[in-house]
């Protein structure tokens, strides 16, 4: 009833006011988002395929993109793991502190990544905590991948996470009780049963994690130290090659980032729609 | 196989879901777990499932304490309220799913498992939609799968939590006969949880009543209508109408028939049908007015009301054959005499 009624109040508006508001949406998305983004393959492109290659393949570049990988590729997984466990224990199990572990979850949503950074410092580096007992054993976390990956675990863990606990509180636990009645043991019910039904939710945080793992740009640029070929990710690598007024190379660097989220967005929405229909 | 439960309690929180529990289940009987909701007939159902732990108490199947043991390793097919098709196979691999999940030792071979699920599927006679997925079937077929599916395991017991409360009536009533049919050939000892005392009384062949997690009442369905053992086993069976015992009380009743045990109790309990009425010969013996009543297919209610407390007026109901009301010739508003034939006597208000 009241939808219907809101609707027609809607359908009702005048025809300036609903062109009008499309106008200024469209024109938000246009002068904000598109023509950031086509500005960045203009200049990536702006002295030629062939620069642009180059600037691609130039060691520090390579560098850079096999560190983004590296990390995406320690850090999703394990993501992936820490967001299946606690979605399952919050949205199975009654404990003590629930709500705590819930909210704490979404606490990397709420620091600024460059405070997230900084804890990693304190911690670990030369003056942190555990500074001089990991120069004593000649571990070295800041200023080296660790470092990179523990920050870049700690902005990504959500992800994964968030996007399951509503799909598994809202799924319960009957089918999961059905199939240990029927005699699974714990790891077939997970398997043939519970995965099938939270693997398209689980597929869209993971994507959604993995687009934030390569593109973290604070924490990881406070835990790095910028060293070319060793400890810049391939945001951290836009930002150095564009401070040395190497508009090309930082263009190049930013348009593989630009493909993987549009990349990210296609799999989104391909992913949100299977979700729905399942 | 034959089930015992010794002193299960049960608490969730500072609820008491289920209070010194005992109850003795034998072989092959089909036994309902009846109560309003909220009284822990469901709790005490994943216990015997071992799908919930009791905080006390034993759980014997065949003589052997089950208490501690797996949902798996309890010899137990269970069917939920809402089925729990796995909503991602097709009816054929729900059914199959039990098969092949056994050990590798004791699973059948692809030939034995499709002969077995269609078996399955023939008995619940539902074989042509082996290759639908649940969201694709009516209410009343996923049930049948999901008994298919609890069956494929050939389960000691068969546990029922709520099986026709997610129904339309018609298909209810089929359902109910078809499964104590089922029963009937199978012989497997099933117990189902139900809030529908006329589901529990047609179906069942003992009914457990329960109340605020305590056991209130066993036994066969006649004997919980015709003997309940309190006041709220009367009025949660059948209908009744309910008469406390003071002084303008005890006056219509004994004009009635009624013999009053002094002190005995302080209410009384009348079916409907146990209270007779007759057109009255003089206005000085009436005890009620006819003020109206309704066909129940065979039985005609009828609503009467007596003279109350304070001159306020007070229902009561009675029942009788079609044929019988029509041949007192009675209209609204007519004086009648009334009869009790039958009266439960409580203690408890």
């Amino acid at each position: 009833m009241n939808t219907h009624k809101l609707t027609k109040v809607a359908i009702n508006d005048p025809v300036w006011v609903r062109y009008g508001l499309i106008a200024v949406s469209l024109a938000t998305i246009g002068l904000f988002l598109l023509l950031p983004l086509v500005t960045i393959f203009i200049e990536a492109f702006a002295k030629g395929w062939q620069k642009y290659a180059t600037e691609l393949s130039d060691p520090n570049a390579l560098a850079a993109i096999r560190l983004t990988l590296l990390v995406a590729f320690i850090c999703v997984p394990l993501t992936t793991v820490f967001g299946v466990a606690s979605a399952w224990a919050i949205a199975r199990f009654e404990f003590r502190g629930k709500s705590l572990l819930t909210t704490l979850i979404d606490l990397p949503f709420s620091v600024s990544p460059v405070t997230a950074g900084l804890i990693f410092v304190l911690l670990f580096g030369a003056q942190g905590w555990f500074g001089e007992w990991l120069q004593d054993h000649n571990i070295k976390i800041i200023f080296a991948t660790t470092g990179i990956v523990l920050a870049t675990l700690f902005i990504t863990c959500p992800f994964v996470a968030r996007e399951l606990i509503p799909l598994m509180q809202e799924m319960g636990s009957e089918e999961e009780e059905a199939a240990l009645s029927l005699g699974a043991n714990g790891w077939t019910m997970f398997w043939r049963v519970t995965l099938p039904n939270i693997k398209w939710g689980l597929l869209y945080g993971v994507v959604l994690c993995n687009a934030r793992a390569m593109g973290e740009f604070g924490a990881v640029s406070v835990v790095s130290g910028h060293i070319q070929g060793l400890t810049n990710t391939l945001p951290l690598h836009v930002e150095n090659t564009y401070n040395e007024y190497n508009a090309v190379g930082a263009f190049a660097a930013a348009s593989l980032l630009t493909v993987l989220a549009v990349v990210t967005l296609v799999l989104k929405s391909f992913l949100e729609w299977k979700q729905q229909r399942t | 196989m034959s089930i015992i439960l010794n002193n299960i309690s049960k608490r969730f929180g500072n609820f008491a879901a289920l209070n010194n529990i005992n109850l003795e289940i034998p072989e092959g009987e089909l036994v309902a777990l009846l109560g309003p909701s909220g009284c822990g007939k469901t709790t005490l159902l994943r216990i015997i499932a071992g799908l919930e732990r009791p905080d006390s108490g034993q759980v014997l199947l065949k003589g052997e304490d089950k208490t501690h043991k797996d949902i798996r390793e309890r010899g137990i097919g269970f069917v939920f309220q809402h089925y729990a098709l796995f909503r991602h196979m097709t009816v054929f691999e729900n059914i199959a799913f039990g098969l092949r999940v056994k050990p590798r030792k004791q699973r059948p071979n692809e030939t034995e498992i499709k002969k077995k699920v269609h078996a399955l599927l023939e008995l619940v006679q539902l074989d042509w939609l082996h290759d639908r997925y649940p969201d694709q079937l009516s209410g009343g077929q996923r049930q049948r799968i999901a008994l298919a599916r609890a069956l494929a395991v050939e389960p000691e017991v068969l546990l029922l939590d709520e099986p026709f409360g997610a129904l339309d009536a018609s298909v209810r009533k089929d359902l109910r006969q078809w499964l104590r049919h089922l029963h009937e050939n199978l012989n497997v000892t099933s117990i189902f949880v139900t809030h529908d005392q006329e589901e529990a009384m047609e179906v069942a062949s003992r009914v457990v009543v329960f109340n605020h997690g305590n056991l209130e009442q066993q036994g066969s369905p006649s004997e919980i209508y015709d003997n309940p053992v309190n006041e709220f086993v009367s009025r949660f069976i059948g209908d009744t109408n309910v008469i406390t015992l003071e002084k303008h009380h005890t006056d219509w009743l004994q004009l009635s028939g009624l013999v009053i045990v002094p002190e005995a109790a302080n209410s009384v309990h009348i079916r409907p049908h146990d209270l007779e009425i007759t057109k009255s010969s003089s206005d000085s013996a009436a005890t009620a007015t006819l003020k109206d009543w309704q066909h129940l297919g065979a039985l005609i209610r009828i609503e009467l009301a007596k003279q109350g407390a304070n001159g306020s007026p007070e229902t009561l109901y009675a029942e009788m054959p079609n044929e019988q009301f029509k041949r007192l010739q009675l209209s609204k508003g007519d004086k009648v005499e009334c009869r009790i034939r039958h009266a439960h006597w409580f203690d408890a208000a």
